[in-house]
């Protein structure tokens, strides 16, 4: 309310100022016209003096400031003239002090001493000096900052500088730097006191303080005006520009100031600058008041630096040489020891920014990375895992630069310093990060050859692999959790070495890690393990030749032990099915390896799990298949022990609990007897045993269905066999018979004219597929057709 | 009735002009009628060389018991007004008694005459000069005829010129330290000078130097003393803080000054100072007052 009110106030003051200052610019153009001086001057400083006021916000009062400042240029013109008022310019520069209102009169002083260094009839520094030290009389703040902005404006072309006309007779660009240098410490004094007149209760002091950073602009223009001075070179700037500006800065005691003052200084002069003087900035970092952000501006310094220093490399030489790093580091230490209170996403953020840095411009340099984790290492310590998300924010950007710039994990896995901070994480944050690592490692192909790395590597990841305490497990998201979890299972692939032993020692590091993983993370991690594992054996086997005896670390028989230790946890877990599938590999990899006591005993493994674990009828189906089929490919075994085995498998197909699944099972037996290569076993009777038996099986599930639904079931069963007993038929079974594929037939048709027989199109494709099949190969002719020849369909 | 007007009114005019009057330079002199009149500008020790024409009006005889011509240094105060009080009077007789018919000129001269004081036109009090020229006649009174001249005396520059440097201060309030670079100043002088700020716990919204004028008239008990403020020249806008310096350069030509008068022949004095006002947000104002003495300086060419 007093708010609304006192802004209602101001635009009605606003109004009457801007009326009464164009009247008087009326009456001042009069003048002007009629060449009469000394009306000019009355009108233009009556003009003047709406400027006076106090009741206007800087924002409002700027733009009463604009329109006096339009009118003053109209009368700078009419100054330059000496013909039109007759006074000489050194007796105008005098007359227009008789004002008595300062404000005014300075106003006016300005313009016409912009006149006077123009004639040339003074030295400029003379004049320059003249102004900015009367302007001294106006003391109040806004009044103050626009009158010596005014001044900082009609002088900017008129500096001494190099190249400039009003250089030379004495007049050097050093008095142009002191001029500007003067003008903006008087102008920040008057700047930091609206500082202390924005006491008050809350809302007004905000608005005060929101009004003063309207102003600062005013302030940091003089430096960008120093930074465009032509003759400001590194010396001077080295001996007087910053030196004046950094003392002028810490002096003020200002937060507001001290942070706007230090980032325009940062970002008006040139990088190279920076870069020489670094020790005098960086100290002055240090004076600052605590309040300030300086972790900001030191990362903007930083990033500038890191800039320069990626913009060519012809400039690296220049920052060894001031040892920029060494410089940097200490000042980063020495701001987060001197502020204690400082909260730690600041700290780190410092650290990302001084990394970034050491990245861009020595990155060659992995100690100085690793002095930089230290150094957070040692802030973080003592302290309990980060809550703060934004700091663990900037700690991912910590630990994610390196691995960026480098694209390649490796080297940031050989800083001792990077899994000690990664510690300081929450579990989620770890675990982002270690995702962060993984993929990384999956982008650019990295392959990890050492075990050590290895064992680095999965204390970095640790939060994927292991459960950590406090979180449990159903808390996660199950999706999350599955993308993790197969992230770390690609990531087990891309550890690889073509040295067997060091691959062996790689195996052995991933095994000790995974193992802890518990139920919900085995069954990601170990088939690739298992995998990576039998990759080896396969190496191993091929380099069999060359690569004999026992007192080598790395053989087959080693990995097939380690590998059912493997497994066997995953079975304890229980996950039966998979561990029996990974047996089953296991079991022919061993095959291959020539290593039948191995093989037989992965077999043994994978029956026990099926009869004690498997208890789904749909998985121990799944899981029969498999074992026959992986039976059914291995040639390892002697008699003794296929007899063993194949009659274990037949014995569980047909105990399966479905008659149709019996059914499936026990014709997929059959080629348990049948091995279709060269030296396979070719049991030609216990084929057809089998094949029987599925068809009993088969009018068994046919007749139980009849009963128990008034109805039999498709044929579909019977097309099967049909077609295993056309199989075997061609490949020279000579106990199958084309009598017994007739009668088949025969039994076929009848059952799909019965009318008890439910009709199902999917079966009767599939058999009149088969019956052209068979009319097919008859119509060939040839050895087959011969054969084909006796059935008739 | 003609002639009955004609019979009062004076039977000649007189003029008094001047020998280099038409070289001589003029400045203006504000009369009792308000008007501003252009006379003649002497200083201390020079000859007043002129005449006096007598030209009787067409067809009268003027009848005198003697001509003169006087020139006096008269200071008039005004709470005693009509009382002349003559520090300078010299007598020259330019004709004995006798009759006029004709215009006739007496040419006078006073040589090297001591003017110690300047002509001066105060608010209490007035010193003037003047010539009078005088047909005194029996009976029937005087005529008269008088010519203002105005005097002013040049001082060479001082040869001591101390500054008038000074610490004052409220306790606990306000401290500060000013000074201006001279005691002595000329009538186009500038006063340089800076304002140095040593503890500031008041909030003051501006601060102004003045010049003022201190004329007094009378002695003892009569004593009047009447100041005027010449000058009003802000000299700071805004409240300064410790350690700041203000700037002073006040430019005295604008001002209507004059010399400071001290005890002009014990009847009235005039002096300047500086009064230096500090006025806080409250309006309240601090001051510090310094006499200065104002000199006409010699101006060499």
């Amino acid at each position: 309310m007093v708010l609304e009110r006192a802004a209602e106030d101001e635009e009605k003051w606003l109004a009457e100022g801007i009326a009464a200052i164009q009247q008087n610019a009326f009456y001042m153009h009069r003048a002007l016209d009629a060449n009469n001086l000394r009306e000019a001057l009355k009108y233009s400083a009556l003009m003047l003096s709406e400027l006076r006021t106090s009741n206007l916000s800087p924002h409002k009062y700027y733009d009463l400031y604009m329109r006096a400042f339009d009118e003053l240029r109209r009368l700078e013109m009419f100054f330059k003239d000496e013909s039109r008022h007759g006074v000489s310019i050194v007796d105008l520069y005098e007359l227009v002090q008789h004002a008595g209102n300062i404000l005014p009169r300075l106003y006016l002083l300005c313009t016409v001493g912009s006149v006077y260094i123009k004639s040339k009839e003074a030295p400029a520094k003379d004049i320059l000096k003249d102004l900015v030290e009367m302007c001294r009389g106006v003391q109040h703040p806004i009044r103050g900052l626009f009158l010596r902005s005014y001044l900082s404006q009609v002088s900017r072309d008129k500096l001494p500088d190099i190249g400039s006309e009003y250089e030379g007779d004495g007049d050097t660009v050093m008095d142009a730097v002191e001029f500007v240098l003067q003008n903006f410490t008087e102008m920040n004094k008057l700047w930091v006191r609206l500082q202390h007149q924005s006491q008050g209760p809350g809302r007004i002091r905000e608005k005060r303080e929101k009004e003063r950073s309207e102003l600062r602009d005013l302030v940091g223009k003089n430096l960008h005006v120093l930074s465009q001075i032509e003759g400001v070179d590194l010396g001077i700037y080295k001996e007087t520009v910053l030196p004046g500006v950094l003392e002028q800065v810490v002096n003020c005691k200002d937060d507001l100031a001290q942070y706007y003052l230090m980032e325009c200084l940062i970002q008006v002069f040139p990088d190279e600058y920076h870069l020489q003087t670094l020790e005098a900035l960086l100290g002055s970092c240090s004076q600052l008041q605590p309040t300030v952000d300086i972790k900001i501006l030191l990362s903007q310094l930083m990033e500038r630096l890191s800039n320069y220093a990626a913009s060519s490399p012809d400039v690296l030489p220049e920052f060894l040489q001031v040892e920029a790093f060494a410089k940097l580091s200490s000042a980063i230490w020495k701001v987060i020891d001197a502020h204690a209170e400082m909260p730690v996403v600041g700290a780190i953020s410092l650290y990302v920014s001084l990394l970034t840095f050491t990245l861009r411009v020595h990155p060659d340099r992995l100690d100085y990375v690793d002095q930089i984790l230290g150094a957070c290492v040692k802030k973080l310590s003592g302290k309990p895992k980060l809550e703060d998300r934004r700091a663990t924010k900037q700690i991912v950007a910590l630990l994610s630069a390196p691995i960026e710039k480098y694209n390649d994990v490796v080297r940031a896995l050989t800083l001792p310093n990077y899994p000690r901070v990664m510690e300081y994480l929450d579990s989620s944050t770890n675990k982002q990060m270690a995702m962060v690592i993984i993929q990384s490692i999956m982008k650019n192909n990295t392959c990890i050859r050492e075990a050590d790395k290895v064992e680095v590597l999965f204390e970095l990841i640790e939060g994927l692999v292991k459960d950590v305490e406090g979180i449990a497990v159903d808390e996660l998201d199950e999706e999350d959790f599955n993308e993790e979890q197969n992230s770390v299972a690609r990531l087990i692939h891309m550890l690889f070495n073509d040295d067997p032993e060091e691959m062996l020692k790689i195996i052995c590091a991933v095994q000790k890690h995974i193992m802890g993983g518990g139920p919900k993370r085995l069954p990601f991690t170990v088939p690739p393990l298992v995998f990576s594992a039998l990759r080896l054996v396969r190496r191993l086997q091929s380099q069999d030749g060359e690569v004999v005896g026992e007192e080598l670390p790395a053989t087959p028989r080693k990995l097939f032990q380690l590998l059912n230790q493997i497994i066997e946890a995953l079975s304890s877990v229980p996950f039966p099915e998979l561990a029996l599938r990974l047996y089953l590999q296991c079991a022919e990899a061993a095959g291959d390896c020539d290593l039948e006591p191995v093989a037989y005993e992965f077999f043994t493994q994978a029956f026990v799990l099926y009869e004690e674990e498997v208890a789904d009828s749909k998985a121990q189906v799944t899981a029969i298949h498999l074992i026959i089929g992986s039976l059914q490919r291995m040639s390892v075994f002697g008699v003794e022990n296929r007899d063993t085995l194949t009659h274990k498998a037949t014995g569980y197909s047909a105990k399966l609990l479905k008659k149709p699944d019996q059914c499936r099972a026990v014709y997929a037996c059959s080629h348990l007897f049948w091995v279709d290569d060269q030296e396979g076993i070719k049991d030609g009777e216990r084929v057809l045993l089998c094949l029987k038996r599925a068809l009993r099986i088969a009018n068994a599930a046919q007749q139980m269905a009849s009963v128990t639904r008034g109805s039999t079931g498709p044929v579909t069963l019977f097309v099967e066999i049909l077609n295993k007993y056309l199989y075997f038929f061609e490949k020279g079974n000579p106990q199958v018979t084309s009598s017994a594929i007739q009668s088949l037939v025969e039994l076929i048709k009848n059952e799909m004219q019965s009318d008890s027989t439910t009709q199902d199109p999917a079966s009767d494709t599939f058999f009149a597929s088969t019956v052209r099949y068979i009319q097919y190969q008859t119509e060939k002719g040839g050895v087959m057709g011969e054969r084909y020849e006796p059935i008739k369909v | 009735m003609n002639f009955l007007i004609g019979a009062f009114k004076p039977p000649c005019t007189i003029s008094i002009s001047f020998a280099d009057g038409r070289t001589r330079k003029q400045v203006p002199l504000k009369k009792d009628n308000g008007q501003t009149v252009m006379v003649p500008l002497f200083e201390s020790q020079e000859s007043i060389i002129g005449e006096v024409v007598v030209e009787p009006l067409q067809g009268k005889k003027v009848e005198h018991i003697g001509v003169k011509i006087e020139l006096l240094g008269q200071i008039e105060l005004y709470f005693d007004r009509g009382n002349f009080y003559d520090f300078t009077s010299l007598v020259r007789e330019l004709d004995v008694p006798g009759e006029l018919y004709e215009g006739k000129t007496y040419p006078f001269e006073f040589s090297t005459v001591e003017m110690p004081y300047e002509s001066y036109n105060g608010v209490n009090v007035r010193l003037r000069y003047i010539l009078k020229a005088t047909i005194s006649r029996n009976i029937v009174s005087n005529i008269v005829e008088s010519q203002d001249f105005v005097v002013r005396n040049y001082t060479p520059l001082p040869p001591i010129n101390n500054s008038i440097k000074m610490e004052v201060g409220i306790e606990d309030c306000l401290h500060i330290e000013f000074e201006y670079n001279k005691s002595k100043y000329h009538l186009k002088d500038v006063i340089i000078g800076k304002i140095y700020f040593l503890l500031v716990r008041i909030k003051i919204k501006n601060m102004e130097l003045e010049i003022r004028r201190r004329e007094s008239t009378g002695s003892g008990h009569n004593t009047y003393v009447e100041t005027e403020t010449l000058a009003k020249f802000e000299l700071m806008d805004g409240a300064p803080v410790r350690g700041e310096s203000i700037p002073i350069r006040l430019f005295l030509s604008p001002y209507e000054l004059t010399p400071t008068y001290r005890n002009i022949n014990n009847k009235f004095s005039v002096k300047y100072y500086l009064n230096l006002v500090l006025v806080d947000e409250e309006d309240r104002r601090y001051f510090k007052q310094q006499e200065m003495t104002v000199y006409r300086l010699l101006e060499t060419p």
